[in-house]
């Protein structure tokens, strides 16, 4: 039993890793530092290496600090700082708790050739350019979705029921906050991968690590040589099996005493169990002891498995389809006439810092960290914006906000280099679009009436008003001041295209300082003018 | 039980508003015969800071005490719409904010609240305007404006555009409502002032814009429900480029400050520091014709007070 504190202490640094993680995806309010949402996030092994790779900086080094460490102590980035892997033994710790017949694992033959094939496919990729497979698989990245878009708004839900009844009694301590809307089509995926690693850790611990994870995988080629291991001691062992059922990753035979090392991920659940000792983590090679597996025989999934996904699938794609026939028009205002230009964008637009599409889409794995940190609410995941490839990645939605002036809150947060860190000056003159006004669709020329709420929200004025018909003013657009923060055509009152909206850049370019002109002395400095 | 309190009473009130309205403006059914407590129609103070203009503003107006009454609740709805710092004067003057509040705690208020439906991000345009630091320090409280849960629908009979709009329960609730505008540009509606300024106590601004924006600022500034007190904040005064503006070159430091209880005489008063004619900026014409007010300076007893 000398392996307790072991294990506790593996269960402590799991459980913050996964608490702190957490907390940086659900802080809607903005309370954490960037400094601590970094450093919270610095161990993440995929978002680390990208970083690495695109800046080929010392200080992104997280992701070696996780070889080393594998290296030395095996797969415990697996048991202890990746948050899906501790979100799995929280479900398993539940599953064991709920079932009246204690769950008791027993050693299972790898699915090599699933994992090795979705490793390969991952690097391939990769390799070849598309960040596609990470983006599907990578488990922090899918952890960082499922709280964006599930967790996020129950917690905004309950923020703001608490608030409304706080405000029903003038105590606005806690104020609602608005819920970010992902788009329905986009929890498919998200859903199904929850679902996914949900039903796998509650039936059998971490399958989903040793079978799908490529980030798993791929720790598993390094652990089998790690330095210290589970080892055992033959001398001792009574071949109980108390072991083998508690190895939550079905790595661990008693009979012939096997430990697949490749699978272990050092939760150290099999050490306290053993009651003669004959179990241990150390660096010290034991008598007889054997590495390595035995056989390998090649299993494809339970058959339940896929029928079970082919049920999600199918429910998910008829709710899918009932939400897109129920999408009702809203009533139009009296008196305002639809506007009749549809707005043609070129490009999306990618977030400051993130330089280009190419950059931001070769380098994002649609955590939706920026998506849950951004203040304005702008940054939505894409649906098509970025073609197929590029579907949860986030943009710049002007519909449902606009890139408030001063903010860098995305590019600060951002762990894998999609969106580099910016500056708050040099923040303001990136240009990551440029506003294009439809004088068709514009309420001055349809409505003959004043209404310059695009110019209103414009932080340069590149949108400015200019003498139009019978004393009315009309929007014109500076191109080379304007940054592309979409405020105008968030503030454009037309329906249901706007009468202004930004194109992106393909490429990030640097927006001209506005001019300073002098200022005419005004008439009512020195004294009344009335 | 309070809205429901509070919607008896608006109809009650909206009754003997409608029946004075009916015999003319406001200000005609008490006469221009300046009553002796009755000082001015309009005090334009010019010369100090903001804290001290009004001050100077106040006793000529009769004194805090004429607006609020020990143990009423008070809201004072400034301009907070922008993330921009003090210095920029997009946003109303949190030192005028701070020594108004003071005010209301010395004629015995019991609560002051300040909001706006800003913007840019409210929790952002709260904390760089300065304006929720100075709101706290001298005791106020301060409250969310862009939470659509907060909005409840009143009608506007009177309105030609604008018939209903969903209002800040704040102001509904309240028993003193004090406007404190900053005098800026406009790239929309030319300037804004005090009416403008209360596009900021309703939910649904796109409508406004959609549906003749000068016609429905009139509209509303039928509303029952007006401010008890418009204090407009011309200290540093945006120019050009508004209302956000650009940088500092925008900003002349005018050191002025206007009270008033009539906003159509507030918003022509500080129209002529722009060297404007209020009849030109369409929504002030529109006010006074609808009976809002009274836009004719000449008509106006005015007190100028220079520190």
């Amino acid at each position: 039993m000398q392996y307790t504190s072991l294990k506790k202490l593996r269960v402590i640094i799991s459980l913050i890793f996964f608490v702190l993680i957490a907390l940086v995806f659900i802080d809607y309010r903005n309370i954490i530092p960037e400094e601590f949402a970094r450093g919270a996030l610095y161990l993440q092994f995929i978002p680390s290496l990208l970083k690495f790779i695109n800046l080929l900086s010392v200080s992104v080094v997280g992701f070696i600090v996780v070889l080393v460490l594998t290296f030395v102590f095996g797969r415990v980035y697996c048991s202890s700082i990746c948050p899906l892997g501790v979100f799995m033994d929280i479900v398993s710790f539940i599953s064991r708790k709920l079932k009246k017949k204690k769950k008791r694992f027993r050693y299972k033959e790898p699915h090599n050739i699933l994992r090795y094939s979705l490793l390969a496919i991952t690097v391939i990729f990769f390799v070849a350019g598309s960040i596609y497979f990470i983006l599907l698989l990578d488990p922090y990245s899918n952890f960082g979705r499922i709280i964006t878009y599930f967790v996020n708004p129950v917690i905004i839900l309950v923020n703001n029921g608490v608030a409304s009844i706080l405000g029903s009694f003038n105590v606005y301590a806690i104020f609602p906050v608005e819920i970010q809307s992902v788009r329905f089509e986009l929890w498919i995926y998200p859903l199904l991968f929850l679902i996914l690693v949900t039903w796998m850790s509650f039936t059998d611990g971490r399958l989903f690590c040793n079978t799908i994870c490529p980030v798993g995988t791929l720790l598993g080629l390094l652990s089998r040589f790690s330095i210290f291991k589970i080892r055992f001691d033959e001398e001792n062992c009574t071949s109980c099996g108390l072991c083998t059922r508690a190895c939550k990753s079905d790595c661990l035979d008693f009979k012939d005493q096997i430990i697949d090392y490749s699978r272990c991920v050092e939760c150290f659940n099999c050490l306290p169990v053993c009651p003669s000792e004959a179990i241990k983590y150390t660096y010290k090679k034991t008598k007889y002891h054997n590495s390595g597996i035995k056989k390998i025989k090649f299993d494809s999934l339970p058959d339940d498995y896929n029928k079970n996904k082919r049920k999600f699938l199918t429910l998910l794609l008829s709710v899918f389809a009932g939400s897109a026939i129920g999408s009702i028009k809203q009533d139009t205002q009296e008196g305002y006439k639809d506007s009749t230009v549809p707005e043609e964008k070129e490009f999306p637009v990618t977030p400051p810092g993130s330089l280009s599409i190419r950059n931001f889409t070769h380098n994002c794995t649609a955590c939706s960290l920026c998506v849950s940190a951004c203040p304005s609410n702008v940054l939505q995941p894409s649906f098509k914006e970025y073609g197929l490839t590029g579907m949860m990645q986030p943009f710049m939605d002007y519909h449902t906000g606009y890139c408030n002036f001063e903010c860098t809150r995305c590019s600060e947060v951002c762990p894998t280099g999609a969106i580099l860190s910016v500056q708050e000056d040099e923040k303001k003159q990136i240009q990551m679009g440029i506003a294009k006004f439809v004088k068709e669709n514009c309420i001055v020329h349809t409505e003959k009436t004043d209404c310059g709420a695009c110019s209103e929200h414009c932080p340069t004025k590149a949108v400015k008003m200019v003498p139009y018909e019978d004393d009315l003013l009309i929007p014109e657009v500076t191109d080379d001041i304007c940054v592309g923060c979409g405020a105008c055509e968030f503030a454009c009152p037309t329906t249901p295209f706007k009468a202004i909206y930004v194109n992106g850049h393909s490429i990030h370019e640097i927006a001209k300082e506005p001019e300073e002109e002098k200022l005419e002395k005004p008439v009512g400095e020195d004294d009344f003018p009335f | 039980m309070k809205r429901r309190e509070f919607v008896r009473k608006s109809v009650g009130a909206g009754f003997v508003t409608g029946t004075a309205l009916a015999f003319g403006s406001i200000n005609n059914l008490f006469g221009k015969v300046p009553l002796p407590d009755s000082p001015a129609d309009l005090v334009a103070v010019k010369g100090g800071n903001p804290g001290q203009m009004f001050d100077r503003g106040i006793e000529a107006l009769g004194g805090i005490e004429k607006f609020v009454k020990p143990n009423q609740t008070v809201v004072i709805k400034p301009n907070i719409g922008w993330d921009r710092g003090p210095e920029q004067a997009a946003n109303t003057n949190p030192h005028l904010l701070t020594r108004i509040i003071e005010h209301c705690f010395k004629a015995g208020a019991k609560e002051v609240s300040v909001f706006d439906h800003t913007c840019d991000v409210w929790t952002k345009t709260y904390k760089n305007s300065g304006i929720e630091k100075a709101v706290k320090d001298a005791g106020g409280k301060i409250v969310p404006g862009n939470t659509e849960g907060y909005y409840q629908n009143v009608d506007i009979p009177k309105g030609v555009k604008l018939t209903s709009a969903r209002v800040h329960e704040l102001i509904l609730e309240s028993d003193v409502f004090i406007n404190v505008p900053v005098l800026k540009h406009h790239s929309s509606s030319r300037l804004t002032i005090s009416m403008k300024n209360l596009m900021g106590v309703v939910w649904d601004r796109r409508f406004w814009h959609r549906n003749d924006l000068h016609q429905c600022i009139a509209d509303y500034a039928t509303y029952e429900r007006k401010p008890d007190l418009n204090i407009v904040d011309a200290y540093n005064v945006m120019m050009r480029n508004g209302p956000q503006g650009v940088s500092v070159s925008d900003i002349v430091n005018m050191k002025t400050q206007i009270l008033t209880t009539d906003m159509v005489a507030a918003d022509a008063a500080a129209t002529k520091f722009f060297g404007s004619n209020p009849a030109d900026v369409l929504y002030i014409r529109k006010a006074n014709e609808m009976g809002v007010g009274e836009m004719d300076l000449e008509k106006l007893i005015i007190k100028r007070i220079m520190i």
